[in-house]
């Protein structure tokens, strides 16, 4: 009811008279993206031909293109691992997150923006200290780790930090909140007769879910994987700190050739591949998905 | 033990809620708890109870020049952003224009492009014209992150008013302007509060974006890496737990003033 309201208030509210007020409105901020969004991946573009010039930090344009194929056959093993632990995490975060993201929208009554709050509670205390207070709790002084071995769940040399397992886990950890909050918008949408029509025509819960539920909440799981999967495939955060170096993402190797190496060129090559790769990736997966409601 | 299944599968959904939310909360409980751990320079180990971090929050050196940088950089962002949003959200929200799908396209690329290469994009740009990463080029940064973020949840907000309010204005002989200052405005101001938070926990919470175009100003987040690796100083736990009280504390009177005004209309 509260969507059909929405979509109908927004045609009727919308001036058609010829005026230069809305371009007024826009032109500041579309400016400002303009400057500080299209022009420096512009000069990305630029930078990732480039040669270097003798001196370090100095480099110039020689249109290179091979820069590309040289970074990439560098780093292949890391590009593969973030896609695979980014889709790791995404199907983690959303399994998590569904149930989740259910209750809210369908049983917690007048609890309902407390719990919502709570959701997003866990971003105000940095998410850095998150990802280090789940490296302590995972390591070796941690309490679980000593559980699991003093129950002979694990071997004594098995290690829960320093592991792809704790990699996966943090990034799906981190996104929860992006994944939970689309979910929840597209199940509270949905109105509560159309599951009590279901059950009229002799379906049971399951029966429903699948062919009522689920179906009228894809708009909000397609919202929460996009939004979940295009941070954690570029993340470098989780990877440096719940992992070994055997787990190093493709962030890792960008920041390690912008910072250490100081060699800008395969840098700016690899960040334009993984821009390329998630922009092509998301494409493809909503053509799929079959929406175009994006946010 | 029947009575107990039965309940269980009743209640099952409430019971994942109850482990979904643990799962949330685990880090922040133990950054709460090891805020009081009589530590010495890492807080690794938990050593016994004290108040001292808490007396004390600037006690490890660097700490509150870095909060003070986060806090500074996220203040003016917030403004920034929440400006230069809002007026695109009513431009969305409010007209119909050409090239209006171009402008939401423009809005929601930043929103669908890696944390990494926006930093590195930016840095490089700021490189090029021999520009300093700093607080200033940071700032500029945050900005730019943060409209889009501002443009989505006013824009939604715009889009769920009753156009009828409007029309009652204008029916009772305001102008335009009238309309929008007394009516219109008020409406959307939660909105526009929720971006304005949004946005500041975004910029102060920032890292990757951060660590690429600040240079030597060390920011919270950046702090928080750094010293990551030789152990955390219990005072950084009690900067993150204060940070999550005051932000609920926020939110929580932010509801009571709107359900209060609710009430009263």
């Amino acid at each position: 009811m509260a969507a059909i309201r929405g979509v109908s208030a927004k045609k009727f509210g919308l001036k058609d008279k010829k005026s230069a007020l809305p371009y007024l409105l826009l032109a500041p901020g579309l400016l400002y993206l303009t400057v500080f969004f299209i022009y420096p991946i512009i000069s990305l573009g630029q930078m990732s031909t480039k040669t270097s010039s003798g001196e370090t930090g100095q480099y110039k344009q020689s249109f290179r293109f091979t820069n590309y194929i040289d970074a990439f056959l560098e780093s292949k093993e890391q590009f593969s691992r973030s896609f695979i632990y980014a889709t790791i995490a995404t199907l983690l975060a959303l399994a998590i997150a569904y149930p989740l993201a259910y209750a809210i929208a369908f049983k917690s009554g007048k609890w309902k923006n407390v719990l919502l709050v709570l959701i997003v509670a866990p971003f105000f205390t940095s998410f850095l200290l998150r990802t280090v207070a789940w490296k302590q709790i995972l390591g070796e002084e941690g309490p679980v780790i000593k559980v699991l071995r003093g129950l002979h769940i694990i071997s004594p040399q098995t290690t829960l930090t320093a592991t792809s397992f704790a990699v996966v886990t943090g990034l799906a950890y981190n996104f929860l909140p992006f994944m939970t909050l689309p979910l929840y918008a597209s199940l509270e949408r949905i109105d509560p007769r159309t599951l009590e029509a279901s059950g009229d025509l002799y379906a049971n819960g399951f029966t429903t879910f699948r062919k009522v539920t689920l179906p009228l909440s894809m708009p909000g799981v397609v919202a929460g994987t996009l939004l979940t999967f295009i941070p954690a495939a570029g993340d470098y955060v989780n990877a440096a700190i719940l992992g070994s170096p055997s787990n190093k993402m493709l962030g890792n190797v960008i920041d390690a050739r912008f910072f250490k190496i100081v060699d800008y060129p395969t840098a700016a090559a690899l960040s334009f591949t993984l821009m390329a790769a998630i922009l092509i990736l998301v494409t493809v997966y909503i053509r799929k998905a079959g929406t175009e409601e994006l946010v | 033990m029947k009575k107990l299944t039965r309940w269980f599968s009743k209640n099952l959904i409430k019971v994942y809620a109850f482990l979904g939310f643990t799962y949330l909360f685990i880090p922040v409980f133990y950054t709460f708890a090891f805020s009081f751990n009589d530590s010495g320079r890492s807080n690794l180990v938990w050593k016994g109870f004290t108040l001292k971090n808490w007396k004390n929050p600037c006690g490890a050196p660097e700490i509150c020049t870095a909060l003070g940088n986060s806090l500074k950089i996220g203040i003016i962002s917030t403004i920034l952003a929440t400006i230069l949003g809002t007026l695109i959200a009513f431009a969305l929200g409010r007209y119909k224009f050409a090239g209006r799908s171009s402008t939401n396209l423009l809005i929601f690329l930043p929103m669908a492009t890696p944390e990494i290469v926006l930093g590195a994009s930016l840095l490089t740009m700021f490189l090029n014209l021999g520009i300093t990463p700093g607080l200033l080029p940071t700032i500029i940064a945050h900005v730019m992150f943060c409209i889009s973020f501002v443009v989505v949840t006013v824009k939604a907000r715009i889009a769920s008013l009753d156009p009828r309010l409007e029309q009652a204005a204008m029916d009772l002989y305001a102008n335009e302007w009238q309309t929008f200052r007394r009516v219109t405005l008020p409406l959307v101001a939660p909105g526009i509060a929720a971006a304005a938070l949004l946005s500041f926990s975004l910029s102060f919470d920032d890292f990757i974006i951060t660590n690429f175009n600040s240079g030597t100003i060390t920011t919270f987040p950046k702090f928080v890496y750094t010293a990551a690796a030789r152990g955390i100083p219990a005072q950084a736990n009690v900067i993150g737990s204060s940070m999550f009280f005051i932000a609920l504390i926020v939110v929580v009177v932010g509801q009571v003033l709107s359900n209060k005004r609710k009430a009263k209309i």
